[in-house]
């Protein structure tokens, strides 16, 4: 298959469940809302080695907020429910509690939230005091500024990660354009994060490493500098840089949708190659095939 | 659908029916055969209102100032009550929307545990207020007054919204536990005496009790989302007020020093 001049490799990405919520960080000025959500979304890139997975979704227009201030809505996702509990307190805790004017909603409905601003309110030292509204609590959490609002639950739902495309270029700066122009494209999509830096991950990786300590370890089949010493290379003669853009997503078609677009601008931009990862589809329950992302 | 109920003739004293709820009439085989009080006889509705239609949006006409108990312990559905009602309209309500298109008397909401008291006109005293002998007033669900409230509003209220989009009388928050009350034009005086915790915000200047202690001047957060849920109520709230500063006073000194009364100031 081609798209323009990208060769558009016949394979699917393998996505599977994973736990996910959704979190409206409103401030002062958009610059600390989004102060507060890069602190709270950092260090976030894979559950491998941070425990969740974690980006900024969109910037929030002061009428798409509670409380009417601009925002930032950020999305986490954790292997189970609990996970994401427990991310979501530390996070919010160290990140949006302590960041300047920030307050912090749910962002999701959901059946048997997760207790957040319930956990965080003891950091008030007793001088917390909380407000119901419209069947919602809140905590007012004393603070030196002031005070920190915080929504009691999250709600978290059952979202689907591990989305992703894989684009090769004939050199590292046509490669690293493409993937730009993907992330950029994807950017718009509703529901989805991409969680490595700028969206953008050079370093791919496998299930599984000749170290047993390692759970996964380098993609040798699509590092350009291995192409002569590994026995199944899949980069082709043409090619010396790779990247990947993974997907998380709080359902599985905005995933779907974000990696159609990523596909068409990639492609657009000069992609020698796209292709996806998967695990010969024994790993997750969602394969999204690139053949069926085509325009 | 709608059911209709039209008072016929004015009572000789006060009618009390709190037969008249969505719950109650809605489930009514022969709403006519509904029992209520006139005075100190029992009697039955078909005596005073005459009756169309079905359902659980439940319409009053006709002047019930002298009706008690509109809407007394309801749970679910709506209720407009086209014109004037009498005292305790709404009362220990748990759920479901009280409209009252004119004036409410006293006691409307008391003891209120949840859903939705709206006065278009004015409540009399002891708006969503206690009972004696009750260990608290309101303690959940919203009431809803465009116009005045008398004194003693949200007396010993522990949970729940109370807003007033005109004047609130003497001592509201009366011993209140927690909760909200926001008079938008102003508070009479001795607000929130023996109040333990819960908030008191006016926009109107005014002078806290002796036993509240100045805090600080800021921006609550939590007030702006108070602020806009009730301008989407029809409250004449505006951004200024959302965004505003606010004087912040603790108190009851006498109790636990945990309330609040806020100020709206000036930012200049």
């Amino acid at each position: 298959m081609n798209l323009h001049s990208a060769e558009i490799v016949d394979t699917f990405a393998e996505a599977f469940p994973m736990w996910g919520s959704r979190v409206l960080i409103t401030a002062a000025t958009p610059a600390w809302a989004h102060e507060a959500a890069r602190s709270m979304t950092g260090f976030a890139t894979s559950v491998i080695g941070c425990k969740c997975e974690a980006g900024i979704e969109r910037e929030l227009a002061p009428d798409e907020t509670p409380d009417g201030r601009p925002g930032v809505s950020a999305l986490l996702f954790a292997m189970d429910r609990e996970g994401v509990g427990k991310r979501l307190v530390e996070r919010v805790g160290q990140c949006v509690l302590t960041s300047p004017t920030a307050a912090c909603f749910n962002g999701v409905d959901a059946e048997d939230p997760v207790d957040v601003g319930g956990r965080l309110r003891f950091f008030g030292d007793g001088y917390q005091a909380s407000k119901v509204l419209d069947g919602q609590r809140y905590w007012r959490v004393p603070v030196m500024e002031g005070e920190f609002l915080v929504q009691e639950r999250f709600g978290v739902v059952e979202g689907v990660a591990g989305g992703n495309i894989i684009m090769l270029g004939r050199d590292a700066e046509s490669a690293l354009r493409a993937a730009e122009a993907a992330a950029s494209a994807m950017r718009a999509v509703d529901g989805v994060i991409m969680p490595f830096p700028g969206g953008i991950a050079r370093s791919g990786s496998k299930v599984g490493s000749r170290y047993s300590a390692l759970p996964a370890s380098t993609n040798d089949a699509l590092c350009p500098t291995l192409r002569g010493q590994v026995e199944h290379t899949e980069v082709p003669p043409d090619v010396e840089a790779v990247f990947e853009i993974v997907i998380d997503g709080l359902a599985l078609e905005p995933v779907r949708e974000a990696m159609r677009r990523g596909l068409v601008a990639a492609a657009e931009a000069g992609a020698s190659y796209v292709t996806a990862g998967n695990y010969g589809g024994n790993l997750g329950p969602f394969h999204i095939h690139l053949r069926e992302l085509m325009p | 659908m709608t059911l209709t109920l039209t008072l016929r003739e004015q009572p000789d004293v006060p009618l009390e029916a709190d037969v008249l709820t969505p719950d109650r009439l809605g489930g009514a085989e022969d709403i006519a055969a509904l029992e209520l009080w006139h005075g100190k006889e029992r009697t039955r509705v078909g005596e005073f209102f005459a009756h169309s239609g079905a359902g659980d949006d439940v319409r009053l006409e006709g002047d019930l100032s002298r009706v008690k108990f509109v809407g007394a312990g309801m749970t679910a559905g709506r209720l407009t009550v086209a014109g004037d009602v009498g005292m305790h309209a709404g009362a220990g309500m748990r759920g479901g929307e009280l409209h009252v298109e004119g004036d409410a008397g006293d006691w409307a909401g008391a003891g209120m545990r949840g859903g939705k008291l709206v006065v278009r006109g004015t409540a009399g005293s002891r708006l969503g207020g206690v009972y004696p002998g009750e260990r608290a007033g309101m303690r959940g669900g919203e009431i809803v007054v465009h116009g005045d409230a008398g004194e003693q509003a949200g007396a010993g209220l522990r949970r729940g919204l109370i807003a007033v989009a005109g004047r609130v009388g003497d001592a509201a928050g009366l011993r209140m536990l927690a909760g909200t009350i926001v008079a938008l034009d102003g508070l009479g005086p001795r607000a929130g005496a023996g109040m333990r915790r819960g908030s008191i915000v006016t926009m109107a200047p005014a002078t806290p009790l002796a036993t509240f202690v100045f805090s600080c001047t800021y921006r609550p957060p939590f007030l702006r989302l108070y602020l806009r849920r009730l301008r989407s109520l029809g409250l004449p709230v505006s951004d200024d007020q959302i965004g505003g500063r606010y004087a912040r006073w603790c108190g009851d000194g006498l109790e636990l020093r945990r309330g609040e009364i806020l100020i709206r100031e000036g930012d200049g």
